[in-house]
């Protein structure tokens, strides 16, 4: 497949957009001013990116506890992200979800969602209104290798794949349940062996090249769109940083650390600039823009006011 | 009025919402082909055909997840969970998926998502089929929990809980399934959060759920011959729940039993029971009575079981000692 030079141009920046983001969140919770925990999207940018990049705006997503990149991929405005992140009124969540649970159904971002695991049936579901609404509309749910370990990836995927619904189970495989490695809580190898049970193609790709990425995501939801059911793709990747931000990171070495490292999906921008398709000015340009925009993001979060009291008991009932 | 079972009067309920809105659907174990357990969705899969009547695999978790995510896309899930000791399965998704996501999104979505579920003890299905669980839903925050006692309110409750833009954990009792009642064959909802008095009395208040609504009723009775005049109130719903109906009732009898099924320790009888305390002290002549399961598992012998039910001696011996 190949990709017009506008797209993997756009591929980049959205990986970048997030990048910034990102690094900008790991220092504003230093400082102390985004209260709760925050995981990390850094390193793992390349599948958000190359996942959503086959969707449309009403497709649909669920999210993870590491969510911020598939939001920024799926189309959320970064400052009302980073207003949810402070806990501002003109947050996504009016403040009342926070890093773990921003929500944009707007943008068919579904949530992200802080139990390991229970995302996968949910997006089964919004897979399964898509087609019996007769649209040609699918769902993506987002979710980690600790998370295929859990009940609800099985019943999840196991009733999208007998009832062939519309979904695109994404596996981040970063090789670290928080701190355990897969290597000691998963008797496999590959996660996408695992489709092999629900009679569905399980595909492997290198999450830490976005075009692999966006070429895995493009066949599946091509494959969801025809109404040939799920597809369950397990993207190899890293998280560069601690699974939550204060992570000591004991279990693993900075060798290995290092290793990955040289995987860094943002060198796309390198490899864009090789084939002469953007110029070091315009990598230069794009991380102005990158910054600026988060720049913005934080403004907007800093002189926006907290809610007011009388919102806490708001929003339980319709 | 024609009489029909609280099993009928569901499947009209359900039949009749799926043909007034094409997004309701229903969802569970051997709902479609065998319909149901119970029965209550027989015929609905020939109705209504395989898209919206879905016999599901043995996964309560998938079918809570599902009907969140359908939910959200702009469905209207009616799922079943075949007994309600299987709510533990799926207990997550309820408590920390369905209960919370349109507070936690800042009032972005509408769950309008039902989960029937038979409860109760009384045919020896022994101590994973014969909980009544609704406490636990109960003290959620962001769920309805519903409990009609009779055929015209399982019918006109079930109906409200479908439009409902809510969750809605509705449970009932598996012994009522067969019982009689009038039920009008003009289309009705019976609103949440509006407790029905079944009985007028001055003496005392008995509030009762589920199956103990009809044993309070009996006792009532009883009571009748002894001079007693009992108040009996149905809340039918429990969240919401109609406080100023019993705080109104307390106010009048100066007393108060609660009465259901599940077990006394924490049940919801407590919660009313401190409503009573915390608005209505001033009224009462007496210390208010629970009279409720007993806190162990329902074993599955009639010899045992038996006890572990309130029944209406019950009631009455607990009217007695404080009137």
């Amino acid at each position: 497949m190949s990709l017009s030079n506008g797209k993997m141009i756009e591929l980049y920046k959205e990986m970048l957009k997030i990048r910034r983001f990102e690094e900008r969140v790991s220092d504003l919770f230093s400082k102390g001013l985004i209260p709760g925990f925050v995981h990390l999207y850094i390193g793992q940018e390349a599948v958000a990116v190359g996942v959503c990049a086959n969707l449309t705006k009403n497709d649909y997503i669920t999210s993870t506890h590491r969510g911020h990149g598939h939001c920024i991929a799926k189309g959320a405005d970064m400052k009302r992200m980073m207003a949810e992140l402070f806990g501002k009124k003109t947050g996504y969540c009016k403040g009342k979800g926070g890093s773990m649970h921003i929500a944009d159904y707007s943008s068919g971002i579904l949530g992200a969602n802080a139990i390991v695991g229970a995302n996968i049936p949910i997006a089964a579901g919004a897979a399964f209104a898509a087609k019996s609404k007769g649209t040609k509309n699918v769902s993506v749910s987002f979710f980690g290798d600790g998370a295929s370990n859990t009940g609800a990836f099985h019943e999840g995927i196991n009733i999208a794949a007998a009832w062939k619904l519309p979904v695109i189970f994404v596996c981040e495989n970063n090789l670290y349940a928080i701190s355990t490695r897969t290597t000691r809580s998963t008797p496999i190898t590959n996660i996408a062996d695992r489709a092999a049970s629900y009679g569905i193609p399980g595909v492997i790709a290198d999450g830490m090249d976005v075009i692999a990425v966006y070429e895995a995501a493009h066949e599946a939801t091509e494959r969801a769109r025809n109404g040939l059911g799920p597809t369950l793709i397990e993207c190899k990747t890293y998280r560069f940083y601690g699974s939550f931000e204060g992570d000591p990171q004991r279990y693993r070495t900075k060798s290995e650390r290092e290793e990955w490292l040289t995987k860094d999906p943002l060198n796309f921008g390198e490899k864009l600039v090789k084939q002469d398709i953007l110029t070091d000015a315009d990598l230069q340009k794009i991380d102005q823009e990158a910054r600026s925009a988060v720049d913005e993001a934080v403004e907007y979060a800093r002189e926006s006011p907290y809610p007011e009291a009388e919102e806490v008991t708001k929003d339980l009932f319709a | 009025m024609r009489e029909i079972t609280y099993v009928d009067a569901l499947r009209e309920a359900i039949r009749e919402e799926m043909l007034r809105d094409e997004t309701v659907f229903v969802l569970g174990e051997d709902i479609a082909v065998h319909g149901g357990d119970f029965g209550v969705t027989k015929g609905l899969l020939e109705e209504f055909g395989e898209n919206r009547v879905r016999d599901t695999p043995i996964s309560e978790t998938a079918i809570i997840g599902l009907s969140l995510g359908a939910a959200s896309a702009g469905m209207r899930p009616v799922a079943e969970i075949m007994f309600s000791d299987f709510l533990g399965v799926c207990m997550d998704q309820i408590l920390n998926q369905v209960a919370k996501m349109r507070y936690m999104s800042g009032g972005q979505v509408k769950t309008p998502i039902v989960i029937r579920t038979a409860f109760g003890a009384g045919i020896s299905a022994g101590p994973q089929h014969s909980q009544s669980p609704e406490a636990f839903f109960m003290h959620i925050p962001g769920l309805q929990v519903v409990m009609p006692s009779n055929p015209y309110d399982a019918k006109g409750l079930l109906k409200t809980a479908i439009r409902s833009d809510n969750p809605v954990v509705f449970f009932e009792h598996k012994l009522l399934y067969s019982s009689k009642g009038q039920v009008p064959e003009t289309e009705y909802c019976v609103p949440f959060g509006k407790a029905e008095i079944k009985r007028e009395g001055e003496d005392v208040t008995i509030l009762a759920t589920g199956l103990m609504v009809s044993k309070a009723l009996a006792a009532s009775q009883k009571l009748e011959t002894k001079g007693i005049s009992a108040e009996v109130i149905d809340p039918r719903t429990l969240d919401p729940f109609d406080k100023d109906a019993l705080i109104n009732s307390v106010k009048k009898t100066g007393r108060f039993i609660v009465v259901h099924e599940a077990w006394k320790r924490c049940g919801v009888g407590a919660e009313f029971a401190a409503m009573v305390a915390e608005e209505a002290m001033d009224y009462l002549d007496a210390p208010v009575k629970r009279v409720c399961g007993m806190s162990v598992p329902a074993p599955f012998s009639p010899a045992l079981e038996k006890y572990v039910i309130p029944n209406e001696n019950d009631i009455v011996k607990a009217v007695q000692e404080i009137v």
